[in-house]
């Protein structure tokens, strides 16, 4: 029991992560957070479900150009709603992406409709025994896939020119601009690739959530395991969405009704408490 | 142009800068008090409804606006309100009159436990640690059944005074009137005390603030206070307003939606909140208006009005960052000072350096 709990806490744990990647791939190079994240993900997920249901596309093509097509979307928005406000305070940019999601979710519910959709096409479900527990394949695909974006990730933010150059425009955008960093550019390539994160994490979080409009709202829980890892820090997103996923799954089943729907965030204001800047935040410090 | 001379230092406090504008003012709520006889029932209740977001949205105004703390959880003192006002006079039978100042001080209660902790949070952090708090008070909500009924919701009554009901529409306009016009002028007279001041320096800079001697504290926790009790007041007056009220009224949904009201209207202004109350609460009837006029593929969409909601709010950040007031202000200052007018008065200033990481 202990075991199987704990296994699939993990599994929903790494969901919460590949969500809260997204916002934390575009906070650490822009220092905007995505309240639109949850959203992606879902335009992400239909766009995939259409070309493969309905297109009748083979799953990988379909998830590829679902991928292209993502990418190019996530550099539209940050063309047309971002770029115009760099520089603006974070309550407007924080409010600006709020807006940007509930307009992607009305959309949204226009093209495909308000219906739930089951969409189990590339990734099928089966159990999966390990010793004594019971793992469905799709957590298995889950925590693989996660666990190879996160090293490449990992990698490509600490050891390549690029990643480097998005690390620095994200602590001073003005001193990296002088530095001759595209900032536009890089803004641009982080959302793009912000995006295709939100695909992923839409194809893997549809054979266990069903396909809707509204499954947007998922990428809240998203929020406490961004933030328990300390917002900017790749691995952090990681843990904290483990933490909450295995405690939800626990939650879950030792306590009453009800608890597990909001452990996450008991769990989240009760960290904050004792440590404001995250498990793996960087204590900011501000110049006057 | 208007030459005001100054002979005292209080007069640049003053609430009415000249004798004209409270003239305005007092034509104004003249025209309000008339508004009952003149419009009809389905009106009048959008007034109601308006006065309420007003309050909600003068006290989030003050928090987020003036203080410069983002609350994603407003709806949670909302419902603190709401509730706390339901319980008292249906469970325990006590008068409105007296579950209304209630559900303010409750409000102002959960507004200090969680403004207490809040101390240590900045910005984003803030920002999520009230909207977890928005989650945790929806659910318990639900869960606490033999006081809140849970997803069933309470039935709630309108009050009345003495044997003077205010059962209908237009007398209970008159209440929400009457407390919306007092809050108003509460929260200007905060405004204009070193209190108010002193929540404007913790907005423009914490560390200069505190460098003047303002204990941050306090003064945080006592914005949080102020602003959950104009939430608490208002949920009391939309449970009476409503007769029913359930956990669906009090979602992050609601939260998001007062945000809305004050940045549309325009941060960091009494007439900010006002005006973004007014529009939040009209454009699903413009909406419903324009439907007649747009072609059908679009009009019969029925995300039209959250799509519609969404693109008003991008477009106001995008061009309109000081809200409607902020439009007003430059309307009114392109003629008191008719020729001279300059686009670079109402430039913004941007930074282009965020936090030192280290």
């Amino acid at each position: 029991m202990f075991l199987q709990l704990l296994s699939s806490g993990i599994a929903m744990g790494c969901v919460y992560a590949l969500i809260a990647l997204g916002f934390v791939l575009i906070y650490k190079a822009s220092e905007v957070i995505n309240f639109a994240q949850g959203d992606l993900m879902m335009i992400g997920a239909f766009i995939v479900f259409t070309l493969v249901d309905r297109f009748h596309l083979p799953f990988f093509l379909g998830f590829v150009v679902a991928l292209v097509v993502m990418a190019f979307f996530g550099k539209a928005i940050d063309r047309v709603v971002l770029r115009p406000l760099v520089g603006e305070k974070a309550f407007a940019l924080v409010m600006a992406t709020i807006g940007l999601g509930i307009l992607l979710r009305s959309i949204g519910g226009m093209i495909w409709g308000y219906d739930t959709y089951s969409f189990q096409a590339g990734i099928t479900d089966f159990p999966v025994n390990i010793g004594s527990v019971a793992l469905s394949s799709v957590h298995i695909w889950i925590m693989t896939v996660t666990l190879i974006l996160i090293v490449g990730l990992y990698f490509f933010f600490n050891r390549t020119k690029t990643g480097i150059s998005m690390e620095a425009a994200s602590q001073n955008q003005l001193a990296a601009y002088l530095m001759g960093i595209g900032v536009k550019k890089v803004f641009s390539n982080i959302w793009a690739i912000s995006a295709m994160v939100a695909v992923v994490a839409g194809v893997l979080l549809t054979p266990i959530q069903f396909l809707n409009y509204n499954m947007g709202f998922i990428g809240l829980k998203a929020f406490p395991a961004a933030v328990l890892g300390g917002f900017g820090s790749i691995p952090g997103a990681v843990v904290g969405g483990i933490i909450i996923g295995v405690s939800e799954s626990f939650a879950g089943v030792y306590l009453p009704d009800g608890f597990k729907d909001i452990f996450a965030w008991i769990i989240l204001i009760g960290v904050l408490m004792i440590r404001p800047e995250g498990i793996f935040g960087i204590k900011e410090r501000k110049r006057v | 142009m208007r030459f005001v001379k100054r002979m005292h230092y209080l007069q640049d406090i003053q609430l009415f800068q000249y004798t004209s504008t409270m003239v305005w003012y007092a034509l104004l709520v003249g025209a309000l008090l008339l508004v009952p006889m003149v419009v009809g029932t389905y009106w009048v209740s959008l007034m109601i409804l308006i006065g309420i977001y007003i309050i909600v949205a003068l006290g989030l105004n003050l928090l987020s606006g003036y203080t410069g703390q983002v609350s994603l959880g407003h709806a949670a003192f909302f419902a603190v309100g709401a509730y706390t006002s339901a319980v008292f006079t249906t469970k325990f039978g006590v008068s409105f009159w007296l579950a209304l100042p209630a559900a303010g001080i409750m409000g102002a209660l959960v507004g200090i436990v969680v403004g207490l902790p809040a101390l240590r949070l900045k910005g984003l952090y803030l920002a999520i640690a009230t909207m977890g708090f928005g989650f945790i008070v929806e659910e318990i909500i639900v869960q606490w059944e033999h006081v809140t009924n849970g997803v069933n919701g309470m039935m709630v009554s309108r009050p009345s005074i003495g044997a003077f009901s205010l059962e209908s529409d237009e007398r209970f306009y008159y209440l929400v009137l009457v407390v919306a016009l007092i809050l108003i002028l509460a929260i200007k007279n905060i405004l204009r005390t070193p209190t108010g001041r002193a929540f404007i320096a913790i907005r423009d800079s914490e560390i200069a603030a505190e460098s003047m001697g303002i204990n941050l504290a306090i003064y945080k926790t006592a914005a949080f206070a102020i602003s959950a009790f104009y939430a608490g007041i208002a949920g009391s007056l939309f449970a009476h307003f409503m007769y029913f009220i359930g956990p669906e009224n009090f979602t992050i949904l609601e939260s998001i939606s007062f945000l809305v009201m004050i940045l549309v209207g325009g941060l960091g202004s009494v007439h900010g909140a006002v005006f973004g109350a007014v529009f939040i609460t009209f454009l699903p009837e413009l909406i419903s208006t324009a439907k007649d006029y747009l072609p059908r593929v679009i009009a019969e969409q029925a995300g039209l009005q959250a799509a519609v909601y969404g693109l008003v709010l991008l477009l106001f950040i995008r061009f309109e960052p000081l809200g409607l007031y902020g439009r007003w202000l430059k309307i009114k200052f392109y003629f008191e000072n008719f020729p001279f007018y300059k686009k670079d008065t109402f430039r913004r200033i941007r930074k282009f350096h965020r936090t030192e990481k280290q």
